[in-house]
């Protein structure tokens, strides 16, 4: 047999079968499937399966088969993704057809852990069942031959065989180890914590999983984003756009709602870290359900959720939305109010685009449509020959909108979905002055008069805006607990060392009592020998030694040198701590 | 939640704390080798002498003493041989002594870098002390870091190294003072340290500064000192794995009568098992505090981005990590895996853990903002 047996005992495992298996670790077999046929040949590939060499494999190719997912862009990150299959275009089909833009969800990844984790229901579950066999029995009687067990002492002594035997179980019972009941050989064992922890470790595996799959199954996520002062309910139209999965999509969304009464932010403004955030807090007020009558003020910050209804609201991101009026050719106001500028870096340098769709009819009389594309800067640099417009800080210290204006069709009408952060220019002209792109810088307050005649646009002011994602994700509880209960059992299973401890009394042929201790553990840790050294001190005071004690080398017949025994192969076991 | 202002008197305190700990332990690397290379000579057969001397003790006292109670206890020993424990306790005083002779079983520990050398012994003890100073002075500049802006000071990479390093030599000092036979682990511990401290100041540092709202959570707190906790331990029994692999090696060429190089050194070394035993449960009993910090970072990926796991790189690596230290407790626990073969799966476990702190953050970038280097 292999190297993987875990009951691995020294002595004579054949005359005590029962005493040898401490560890309740089901046995292992591999031998080729006996008989043919199909039976058999499942009976072998289970046996293989819950074998502690396939599961230790399984363990190491699921720490392999990590590694890609951190070394290629996944797609939960779809503009890292798009970037890299740009930038590798041979090779992104064959890496397509392996699934390594989808490691966490791969056929490949998901074999490795599906079948780790049937390979441990199929090792957990027997273990439990002889667990329970093991907690119902009595502590297996000591072995013929006491000197073969891995830690032993001996000693001569005047007390009479059943006083010792008496003591022994009273010191034994004191030192809080299951004594089996009876009188004669005293059998002891203590540490069964250690298998509760091990196999609760184990299960808690798989209330992770539970959890995880619970999570992948029946979540879903949106994301909005909300003017200050604007409101917001929780409906798909809603939505900026949405990711559900099998058991929640659009239909299911959590009733409730939330106004953003006001954004703040705050950054750093000096030092070498200056324009890194300090904080950002979103002042809402929020309603459950689809009355919005009673409200409740809350803040939302990074870190710090709102939960409602059964979905958390994270605030993830914020920007600007500048003000503006424009009017027509005929001076008439075709449009007003804020419109949500993208930022682009740390700085909020924002591009955006404003798109009047009602515009009318322009100078020529022919109906048209207007655009604006530009940028919003929170703060402008004061010179941007060289950068283009961008903003040097993340607040409003000076905020400027620098816009160029476009005539023509903006194909809005088409059917086709428009991105409303980008222009489609196609069937636009830009409006121009003496040959070149009109373009202007304004201020707060200023206004721009259109070229030849298109009328006007003034900037008003800007809004703040923050960006929400609304998330559903049940099973966190689960996973929760399956976490702690894997850490409690881990705790038991690796500082508690499960031992036996023998102690037999008998009259020796010259008329002293020989007195005989041995102790078993499931690892070779010498603390073992320190308890057994500690328990016969004590056992001493009822059964004192006689003069000559017999070490190893004492009684010679009794006590046969232990070099010859195989103790190497004592089992082993994590180190206990008590 | 309004953050303070950063000090910079006090983290210019912690500046000036950080390269006095690093002369303290520049004095303490120097001691140790003067520690090896004085202890030198001679170390090696005096160890039994000193034994025998002991059992002399306490057979005497034995004899002198009426009601004496003596237990000598045979253990069965790795290789196949024996080695005894003997507890004796005077029946009046309670006390016990214990005494740990080897019979025919594995090679016996070393004594220790200084071997039986006195003015080793002491330099020795001189190290140890300017280690146990040094790393006042460290954990100091750590504070003080931490006070100059009113957060847990391993916000970027510099902290989080001075932190590393910071609880490696804690290890080492802890292991110390738990009676632990590792004196020869000094020499190691003090050099990665002033390694790990030389890249921190002189490529990593950055001044001390706020952190970005995403790491103001006390679950940065829990979870990255918990994470520095378990590297300065991991290091603790990296180098312990190493010295084992030496150790080791060395004992099979001699047992095996070929040549040795450096046997002085390795006589001073534990013995192999010994060594690989305090790996081992170095190991162990740090792995519950790792799953432990894996799922604080879940908790707080989870108020900071809405799902506790999202396969970020560090999140991948943390998780391969602690998937190679499960193979290799595993491999231990299970299919008997022992010395050498385990060793070299701590080795890999280890090497992740290296590659998850530096290697992820150089090499790839992902959602943990103080990644930057
Ligand atoms: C899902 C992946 C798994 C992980 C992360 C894992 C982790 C661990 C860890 C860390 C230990 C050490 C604790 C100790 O020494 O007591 C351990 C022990 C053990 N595991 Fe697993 N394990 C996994 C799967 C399995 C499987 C599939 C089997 C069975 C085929 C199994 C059977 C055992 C056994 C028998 C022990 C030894 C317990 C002892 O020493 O008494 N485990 N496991």
């Amino acid at each position: 047999m292999s190297d993987t047996k875990t009951s691995l005992q020294p002595a004579d495992a054949a005359d005590d079968p029962d005493v040898e298996r401490l560890s309740t670790a089901p046995e292992e077999n591999d031998t080729a499937p006996v008989g043919i046929g199909v039976l058999g040949w499942l009976r072998w590939f289970w046996r293989q399966l819950t074998s502690m060499r396939v599961a230790l494999l399984l363990l190491f190719l699921l720490s392999l088969a990590a590694i890609p997912g951190s070394l290629v862009p996944q797609s939960t990150n779809p503009v890292k993704v798009a970037d890299w299959k740009n930038a590798h275009r041979g090779i992104t089909p064959l890496y397509e057809k392996l699934q390594l833009f989808d490691v966490y969800s791969s056929v490949w990844f998901s074999a490795i852990y599906i079948l780790l984790f049937v390979s441990l229901a199929g090792c957990i579950l027997p273990r439990t069942w002889q667990f329970v066999g093991v907690l119902r029995a009595q502590p297996p009687a000591a072995p013929r031959n006491l000197t073969r067990m891995p830690v032993y002492a001996a000693w001569h002594t005047g007390a009479a065989p059943e006083q010792v035997d008496a003591a022994a179980r009273r010191l034994l019972g004191k030192r809080r180890f299951r004594v089996a009941a009876g009188t004669g050989p005293v059998a002891a064992e203590k540490g069964y914590l250690r298998e509760v922890g091990n196999l609760l470790f184990h299960f808690a595996l798989f209330a992770l999983l539970t959890g995880f799959a619970w999570a992948s199954l029946d979540s879903g996520s949106g994301t909005k984003i909300v003017l200050e002062g604007q409101g917001y309910s929780n409906t798909t139209t809603q939505l900026d756009d949405f990711t559900g999965s099998r058991f929640y999509g659009i239909d299911d969304l959590d009733a409730f709602g939330f106004k953003l009464d006001g954004f703040t932010a705050e950054f750093q403004t000096s030092g070498p870290a200056a324009g890194t955030a300090k904080e950002f807090v979103a002042n809402v007020r929020y309603w459950e359900g689809a009355d919005s009558g009673k409200q409740k003020n809350a803040k939302i910050e990074v870190n710090h959720p709102l939960e409602v209804g059964g979905s958390k609201v994270f605030l993830t991101a914020h920007g600007f939305a500048p003000v503006v009026t424009v009017r027509n050719a005929k001076d008439e106001v075709v449009y007003r109010g804020p419109t949500v500028f993208l930022p682009r870096d740390s700085n909020v340098t924002s591009p955006g685009v404003i798109k009047v769709n009602d515009y009318g009819t322009g100078p020529d009389g022919e109906k048209t449509q207007l655009a604006f594309q530009g940028f919003f800067l929170p703060t402008a640099a004061s010179d941007f020959t060289h950068t283009g417009p961008i903003s040097v800080f993340p607040a409003a210290a000076d905020p400027r909108l620098v816009l160029s204006a476009y005539v023509g069709d903006l194909r809005t009408d088409s059917g086709l979905p428009q991105n409303v952060y980008e222009l489609d220019n196609k069937a636009m002209t830009q409006l121009q002055v003496d040959g070149k792109p009109a373009a202007v810088n304004l201020k707060v307050g200023e206004g721009w008069d259109l070229p030849d005649g298109y009328g006007s646009v003034t900037f008003d002011g800007y809004q703040q805006w923050a960006n929400f994602t609304v998330s559903h994700r049940p099973g966190n509880s689960v996973a929760l607990l399956g976490a702690v209960a894997a850490i409690l059992g881990l705790i038991g299973s690796l500082f508690i060392q499960r031992r036996r401890i023998w102690v037999r009394a008998v009259t020796a042929p010259d008329g002293r009592t020989l007195v005989e201790v041995a102790g078993l553990g499931r690892s070779e840790s010498a603390r073992t020998a320190e308890e057994l050294a500690e328990i016969a001190v004590e056992l001493q005071d009822d059964a004192p030694a006689a003069d000559e004690p017999p070490g190893p080398d004492g009684p010679a017949d009794d006590v046969p040198a232990a070099a010859d025994s195989p103790a190497a192969a004592v089992p082993t076991a994590p180190e206990t701590k008590e | 939640m309004l953050l303070a202002q950063v000090d910079t008197q006090l983290a210019n305190i912690s500046n000036y704390l950080i390269y006095s700990a690093m002369t303290v332990y520049t004095l303490a690397m120097f001691a140790q080798i003067f520690e090896w290379t004085f202890g030198a000579k001679g170390g090696v057969a005096v160890r039994s002498a000193r034994q025998s001397s002991l059992a002399e003790t306490v057979t005497e006292s034995a004899e002198a003493a009426k009601g004496v109670r003596k237990v000598t206890v045979t253990v069965a020993a790795q290789g196949g041989g024996t080695t005894t424990l003997t507890r004796t306790a005077l029946a009046d005083a309670g006390a016990t002594t214990v005494t740990s002779g080897r019979g025919d079983g594995g090679p016996a520990d070393g004594v220790g870098p200084a071997g039986t050398n006195e003015k080793a012994d002491l330099v020795g003890r001189m190290a140890v002390s300017l280690t146990v100073l040094g790393m006042l002075l460290h954990a100091a500049s750590v504070i003080a870091r931490g006070l100059s802006v009113m957060r847990w000071p391993w916000g970027n990479m510099y902290e989080f190294s001075c932190a590393f390093a910071l609880m490696m030599v804690a290890a080492y000092v802890i292991l110390l003072a738990t009676k632990k036979n590792v004196r020869w682990l000094g020499l190691p511990v003090t050099v990665v340290a002033l390694l790990i401290l030389g890249i921190a100041v002189a490529v990593l540092y950055t001044d001390s500064e706020q952190l970005v709202p995403a790491l103001h959570s006390y679950w940065l707190g829990i979870h990255v000192s918990t994470a520095t906790i378990c590297g300065g331990a991991f290091f603790a029994a990296f180098v312990t794995t190493l010295a084992y692999l030496l150790k080791d090696r060395y004992e099979h060429r001699l047992a095996a009568g070929l040549t040795v190089r450096a046997a002085n050194l390795m006589e001073r070394l534990p013995a192999s098992g010994t060594l690989d035993k305090l790996s081992y449960r170095i190991n162990a009993v740090i792995f519950p505090l790792w799953t432990f910090t894996i799922i604080a970072g879940a908790i707080w990926a989870e108020a900071a981005w809405g799902k506790y796991w999202e396969w970020d790189p560090k999140e991948t690596w943390s998780f391969i990590t602690w998937v190679a230290y499960a193979a290799y407790l595993h491999a231990r626990a299970t299919a008997g895996w022992r010395g050498r073969k385990a060793a070299y799966l701590a080795l890999l476990a280890f090497a992740c853990w290296l590659f998850n702190f530096y290697g992820v953050n150089i090499f790839i970038t992902g959602k943990h903002s103080y990644a930057g280097v």
